[in-house]
């Protein structure tokens, strides 16, 4: 059954501007439509009414490329799990809801208009470190001349699914990215290949993650639970270790 | 101007070393005198990108995303291939060269395809040393699957995400190289225009996504990595921003566009749901290598299905019509795109469509979890015939490999795909057209190359499942560096571009002109509204099946429409903000003459081949009938077309195919 809804969206004109809730009312929305579908239906009614549109990131809709974010009813990506926003369905919510619908907040993350916040502060972390320092020329070892034991590759698979929306920040009552920065040292750290450099990268990507104004981790596991895709807080204490580890090595 | 594709001489085995062995080189200390602009981050621009930066050359990098991670390679799924033989069984350079143009229905050039071949292999190298972590067995070496249209096991991937891990490493090579200071990466820009000095592409108009302003870059030369068009469709697997702007501005200042008809259109993805639809979802190829396709046998089934009171797994085995292995005993399910997607076509259009729009056809893993389990089973020495567990050990290995796809399949259609078969229906994917490029990825403006998807060079008619991957790191780590290197030592001493010649004022003033039309335009209907209509144009009469009549109303339907588009396009807003709607609505604009063009050249194409299908030109009879008939006396050539205003101006020039080293032949499946 089609649903009517009342939607509470944060405003905000651009990066000096205050900023504010308005409501917004939609219809006959379909239980198969995604939750960007549901915001298209809306922005197309305002366009229609000569008002702006919502300003929203989005792009692949199919939950990897990262940029959907959102902060929907109180939590990221919304109420579904191991989902991006892009992947969320309206059979989620039912007819006469009311549904809030927030930027991702966090000091490192400043937003840029409406529902669209910077996260480029992610991008620099990833410049100080989060790369093996070798050549693209491909002249490189034959690749079956590395082998890895497939539980440590698998596992540094899992690190390396992170997409880097930011929904580990935007959950965190600390908006601590440790989780995001843990993913990409335990990446690096599982593998042969990232031994090498491995004392710098941590100490590199850590410094620059307190540059940018995160939060310190408290364990409270909030971002494990909304990360979209279940990035483990084994990856927190792995990257604890290794800092310590490279903290000792001086 | 003469097409000149510039294939060095000599067996094509030797062609890409001896090129390597001649061409003029930029020493070191030049190269930090040299400035490269490259457009687009995804795995052609992002690993070019790092790769001039790692040589010395100063790069400017360009995306419209928050990130160039968030490139659209970031989706690809199933794999990359590479012709490592890793597998021992047959693989080769000359297998994986022959399969692709085999596989591109003889429709693209020997040389270039030889040599993506051949530099295949180096990129696992590549990747591999970067750290992405490719799937591996138990003995800790590589593992590798199938892939549609061979019949060798040459494709590499990490689970159902392989594009990500291979442009997470091709951004990590990018991090590198920013953080020296040798990239300057501007995202949250939007390439509007290239800047040609003297004939020669020096520089791009870019818009500043967040705060409006139009900024003027120059370059030495100038690199468009910047994907495929498939968005002209509306509906496509394509990223909502995919577009093909910077390509047919490009094309506009000279480059010639080639081959825009040929378009793969993929057998395997979800089907639409309804109106409201903004995009489509791909399943994987890979789960061709699991998955059996079929519809019921008798329509009374297939009503009852649609219905609901029967459910697709209470089908008895005989009552059903795995069409793919009837047809291609060869191939069965593993046969190539086009053929799988126009068999698709066939069954639904004949009524046997499963869903309630009569548009889907079951993949199904009922028989590949029952062989999983009973083998997990004997693995274990527990009891194959216990149906239950071997069900749940089926489940576990399945879940094991797709995973990520399974969960995806089960939030859209909200069916478990674990215990009923998949819908999918074929959906706009990848195009195979592009910008026209010479042996050195060069267009035909000197000094504008162009990589990736966006060009046109190694797929022909019809792209391989896993071979974007492989095209994109090929052309941005191992062949551009080389090929642009050729052509900027000429540029050791000229210095930095100025931008404040009239060139760079003129095409900035365009740009802006434009931009305020839409701002001040205040038509009745949005950009959606029109690219939407652009879009069934497309899909109706330009799709899996074309003929005449359809192609010719849809030349003047999408001309009807442009005219409509520019008197009645609503654009809320100012330029000096961040405004989508104001970016959707150049897009669209350029995609009303693509749109043109496409049908254009699918007219002027009276062939079958690869992913264009024309309806009056198919075998009459024997083993083939029905199946798509090549011409190769009249159409073995290139089509490339250049701009002269109205899409219908558009000039034909022809680069003949020469197939030295591999015989034209019918391609079978059979």
């Amino acid at each position: 059954m089609n649903m009517n809804l009342t939607l509470k969206i944060w405003r905000q004109k651009n990066a000096s501007d205050k900023g504010s809730m308005v409501d917004y009312k939609v219809s006959d929305i379909s239980p198969d439509m995604s939750f960007l579908e549901m915001l298209d239906v809306l922005n197309e009614q305002l366009v229609n009414k000569d008002e702006e549109p919502i300003a929203f990131d989005h792009d692949c809709r199919e939950g990897i490329c990262g940029m959907c974010s959102l902060y929907i009813n109180g939590e990221a990506h919304g109420p579904d799990r191991g989902i991006t926003t892009c992947q969320l369905h309206m059979r989620m919510f039912k007819d006469g809801d009311t549904i809030t619908i927030e930027p991702f907040r966090a000091t490192a993350f400043p937003v840029i208009k409406d529902l669209i916040v910077d996260r480029t502060s992610f991008d620099r972390i990833q410049h100080a470190g989060g790369f093996i320092s070798v050549n693209t020329s491909g002249n490189t070892i034959d690749a079956n001349t590395i082998p890895i034991n497939k539980h440590d590759a698998d596992t540094a698979f899992d690190s390396a699914t992170c997409i880097g929306c930011g929904a580990c920040v935007a959950s965190c009552k600390n908006s601590s990215a440790m989780l995001f920065v843990g993913a990409k040292v335990s990446q690096f750290a599982l593998l042969p290949q990232g031994q090498v450099e491995a004392t710098d990268r941590v100490l590199n990507m850590v410094k620059q993650m307190d540059e940018e104004g995160f939060g310190n981790c408290t364990n409270t596991g909030a971002c494990e639970v909304e990360c979209p895709k279940g990035i483990s807080l084994e990856n927190i204490a792995r990257m604890n270790r290794e800092y310590l580890k490279a903290s000792l090595k001086g | 101007m003469a097409l000149d594709s510039k294939i060095p001489q000599g067996p094509i085995a030797d062609k890409w070393t001896n090129y390597k062995n001649h061409i003029d080189l930029v020493n070191p200390a030049n190269k930090r005198n040299i400035d490269v602009i490259v457009v687009g981050t995804g795995l052609a621009g992002g690993s070019a990108a790092a790769t001039l930066a790692e040589l010395g050359y100063n790069v400017k990098a360009f995306c419209f995303q928050d990130s160039p991670r968030r490139a659209h390679s970031i989706a690809a799924q199933g794999g990359i291939n590479a012709a490592k033989n890793y597998q021992g069984d047959g693989d080769s350079t000359y297998r994986l060269f022959y399969d692709t143009v085999k596989g591109g229905d003889y429709r693209s050039r020997e040389a270039n395809v030889y040599r993506l071949a051949e530099v295949s292999a180096n990129i696992i190298d590549q990747c591999v040393a970067q750290g992405v972590p490719f799937a591996r067995e138990y003995g800790g070496l590589l593992d590798n699957r199938s892939f549609g249209g061979v019949l060798v096991s040459r494709t590499f991937y990490a689970a159902g995400q392989t594009g990500q891990q291979l442009l997470l490493g091709a951004y990590s090579a990018m991090n590198r190289q920013i953080g020296r200071g040798k990239i300057k990466m501007y995202n949250r820009h939007e390439m509007l225009d290239v800047v040609k000095v003297d004939g020669k592409a020096r520089g791009i108009i870019t818009r500043n996504l967040i705060t409006g302003e139009i900024e003027r870059h120059s370059a030495h030369a100038v690199v468009l990595g910047t994907g495929g068009y498939g968005n002209v469709f509306f509906l496509s697997t394509n990223a909502m921003g995919s577009n093909v702007t910077a390509a047919w501005k490009a094309h506009k200042r000279g480059a010639y566009f080639a081959n825009p008809c040929y378009t793969q259109i993929h057998p395997t993805c979800i089907p639409v749901s309804g109106d409201h639809q903004s995009k489509l979802t791909l399943m994987s190829e890979s789960l061709r290598n699991d998955g059996r396709i079929w519809v019921p046998k008798h329509m009374k089934d297939v009503e009852a299905i649609r219905n609901r009171t029967l459910m697709p797994k209470d089908l008895a085995e005989d009552d059903r019509d795995y069409y793919l292995e009837r047809r291609y005993p060869a191939f069965g399910n593993l046969v190539p795109r086009d053929v799988a997607s126009r068999a698709a076509k066939e069954r639904c259009d004949a009524g046997f469509g499963v869903n309630a729009t009569g548009e889907a056809v079951f993949l199904d893993f009922a028989s590949a979890i029952q062989r999983y389990g009973k083998e997990a089973a004997h693995v274990k020495g527990l009891d194959e015939n216990d149906a239950a567990l071997v069900k749940k050990l089926g489940q576990e290995v399945i879940k094991n490999k797709y995973g990520n796809l399974f969960q995806m399949y089960e939030k859209i259609v909200d069916q478990d795909p674990y215990n009923t078969p998949m819908m999918i229906y074929p959906a706009v994917h990848y195009t195979m057209g592009g910008i026209w490029v010479d042996y050195n990825l060069m267009t035909t403006v000197p000094g504008l190359y162009c990589i990736g998807e966006a060009n046109f060079s190694d797929h022909g008619a019809n792209r391989l499942g896993a071979s974007a991957l492989m095209q994109g790191l090929a052309d941005g780590y191992f062949v551009l560096p080389y090929t642009i290197g050729d052509y900027l030592s000429d540029d050791i001493r000229t210095g930095t571009i100025p931008t404040d010649s009239k060139e760079f004022e003129e095409a900035e003033n365009e740009v802006k002109e434009k931009l305020n039309f839409f701002v001040t335009n205040k038509g009745k209907h949005s950009v959606d509204y029109f690219h939407k209509k652009l879009g069934k144009i497309m899909w109706n009469k330009v799709g899996m099946a074309r003929n005449v009549k359809g192609l010719t109303e849809a030349i003047s339907e999408i001309k009807a429409l442009r005219t409509a588009f520019w008197k009645d396009v609503k654009v809320p807003g100012t330029n000096e903000e961040y405004n989508e709607e104001l970016a959707k609505a150049g897009r669209v604009a350029d995609f009303l003459e693509l749109g043109e063009l496409f049908a254009k050249d699918a007219l002027n194409r009276e062939e079958s081949c690869g992913g264009h299908f024309r309806e009056d030109a198919v075998e009459l009879d024997g083993e083939q009938k029905g199946e798509a008939k090549r011409d190769d006396e009249n159409f073995a050539y290139v089509s490339a077309w250049e701009y002269k205003g109205e899409p219908s101006d558009a000039v034909l020039h022809k680069e003949q195919l020469e197939f030295k080293d591999i015989e034209l032949k019918q391609r079978s499946y059979k």
